[in-house]
């Protein structure tokens, strides 16, 4: 890799950020996977960086997973997010920030459809206002929740408990990140770094003091890919997809996977039990798999929050080796106690991939 | 445990060992080859795809993957009709690129 090369390739694709006053949109599948990930982006922006963000218990889906799966078409789309605009609208919000990366691909998708083509706007807005009397302003800026991160991470690292370093080695960790394809395979210019080297997530391991790694498949989809997954019948493809990127990454021997999309960090860590039991293969040391974080879950492990607050244990791969390496104390037999230390049961344990 | 589907082998790909040579060798003398946007035209009117799975979008694809076994293979099943250059969209005289990749990639790989 010539990083000289990377790092002017990274620098022809910044943003200017807004620092604040946001309007922020949640996933609808991150709750389920990933529990802590969105509670913990609010908690970090609102309550430790003292940051305006406005969410609603009003908005709903942005339609990006139907009309991924051809099941609707774009004007339905369209006239669902109308109607979040319209909610930020009312709200007196100009900033919009969306949790997830489909959501993302798909308002920056919108917002260009509607620059090349007016009449369709006007048509969405008269079929926002038949449908419920709304009418909006479109976002002055819309970001992805990893953006904020991303241009938090210098306040993140000054705030830091822990750094991305090995306690045993004192060495950096080595981090694989991986890039939901809706985030800049689509709109290159609307990311941080742009398609082919997006930088939103290698420039918070790098503030945080990892190392990132590459490797030959770095850029290859997670292998969820919408159809590929919600087709039964497809669903070997969709391994396939991600198995190919573990044997691609497996002789660099990553401390651990990176993610900003919803879908990716769920594939790329229920899969590696799926490969377990297939292949009887696992990618991490004594028989664990790599662990895969969302950026939420591992600002969160800087800052010093408790693993199990933040919804590790719902995790796949189990996450132990890697707060063992960061140094980050936690109580076992606390593991699958949920809110208030309700005991949400142990799984089943799997036959081949290690989890405890 | 079975789940009811199956994973395929591993074709991951690290480019910075493919030996790209032969494939410059025919970008000089065929440009265009840069041209394929991997639409698939030409498979899908190709005479010899249904019964010998050639594809020549899956040719030029592997040429640029260093996966030259596959396409000597694959070339034998070419009828020279040239259906496949008259539905392109790029233009690409694909006829004459098969010729050329036969010229430079040789069966005993010399």
């Amino acid at each position: 890799m010539i990083y000289q090369g990377k790092q002017k390739i990274w620098a022809d694709y910044q943003k200017e950020i807004p620092d604040d006053h946001w309007f922020y949109v949640r996933s609808c599948i991150r709750q389920n996977f990933f529990p802590g990930a969105e509670k913990m982006f609010l908690e970090i922006c609102r309550g430790l960086l003292k940051k305006d963000f406005y969410e609603t218990e009003h908005h709903t889906t942005c339609g990006g997973i139907a009309y991924h799966c051809d099941t609707i078409p774009q004007e339905t789309v369209m006239t669902i997010v109308a109607r979040q605009f319209a909610l930020m609208t009312e709200a007196g919000y100009e900033n919009y920030v969306a949790s997830c990366i489909t959501s993302f691909g798909n308002y920056i998708e919108i917002l260009e459809t509607w620059k090349e083509f007016p009449e369709l706007e006007a048509k969405i807005r008269e079929l926002l206002w038949k449908a419920c009397k709304r009418e909006f302003n479109k976002p002055k800026y819309v970001a992805h929740a990893s953006d904020l991160i991303y241009k938090y991470r210098n306040e993140i690292a000054a705030r830091a408990k822990f750094r991305l370093v090995n306690r045993h080695t004192g060495e950096p960790l080595r981090a694989v990140e991986h890039i939901g394809c809706h985030y800049a395979k689509m709109f290159p210019s609307r990311s941080i770094g742009g398609a082919e080297y997006p930088y939103v997530l290698s420039g918070m391991i790098e503030a945080w003091g990892g190392n990132v790694i590459d490797y030959p498949e770095r850029r290859h989809c997670c292998g969820y890919g919408f159809r590929q997954y919600h087709v039964k019948a497809n669903r070997g493809y969709s391994i396939s997809n991600t198995y190919k990127k573990f044997e691609s990454m497996e002789p660099y021997h990553p401390d651990f996977i990176l993610t900003n999309c919803p879908g990716c960090p769920y594939f790329m860590d229920r899969w590696q039990y799926v490969i377990a039991e297939t292949e009887g293969k696992t990618y991490g040391e004594n028989g664990y798999g790599i662990p895969v974080l969302t950026y939420e879950e591992l600002a969160s492990l800087v800052l010093g929050y408790d693993p199990w607050d933040i919804g590790l244990q719902l995790h796949q791969v189990a996450v132990e080796p890697l707060l063992d390496k960061l140094g980050i104390e936690y109580d076992p037999s606390a593991k699958y106690k949920g809110l208030n230390r309700k005991d949400i049961m142990r799984p089943e344990l799997p036959g081949v991939l290690r989890c405890c | 445990m079975d789940f009811g589907f199956k994973i395929s082998p591993s074709s991951a790909i690290n480019l910075d060992n493919v030996d790209t040579v032969k494939f410059e060798q025919l970008h000089d003398m065929e440009p265009d080859v840069y041209k394929c946007m991997a639409c698939g035209s030409c498979t899908s009117t190709c005479p010899a795809n249904r019964f010998s799975g050639m594809s020549m979008r899956k040719v030029i694809l592997a040429l640029q993957r260093g996966k030259e076994k596959d396409v000597v293979s694959m070339m034998r099943n070419c009828m020279l009709c040239g259906k496949c250059t008259m539905v392109c969209p790029r233009g690409i005289n694909t006829r004459h690129l098969i010729l050329s990749i036969c010229r430079i990639y040789r069966e005993d790989g010399k």
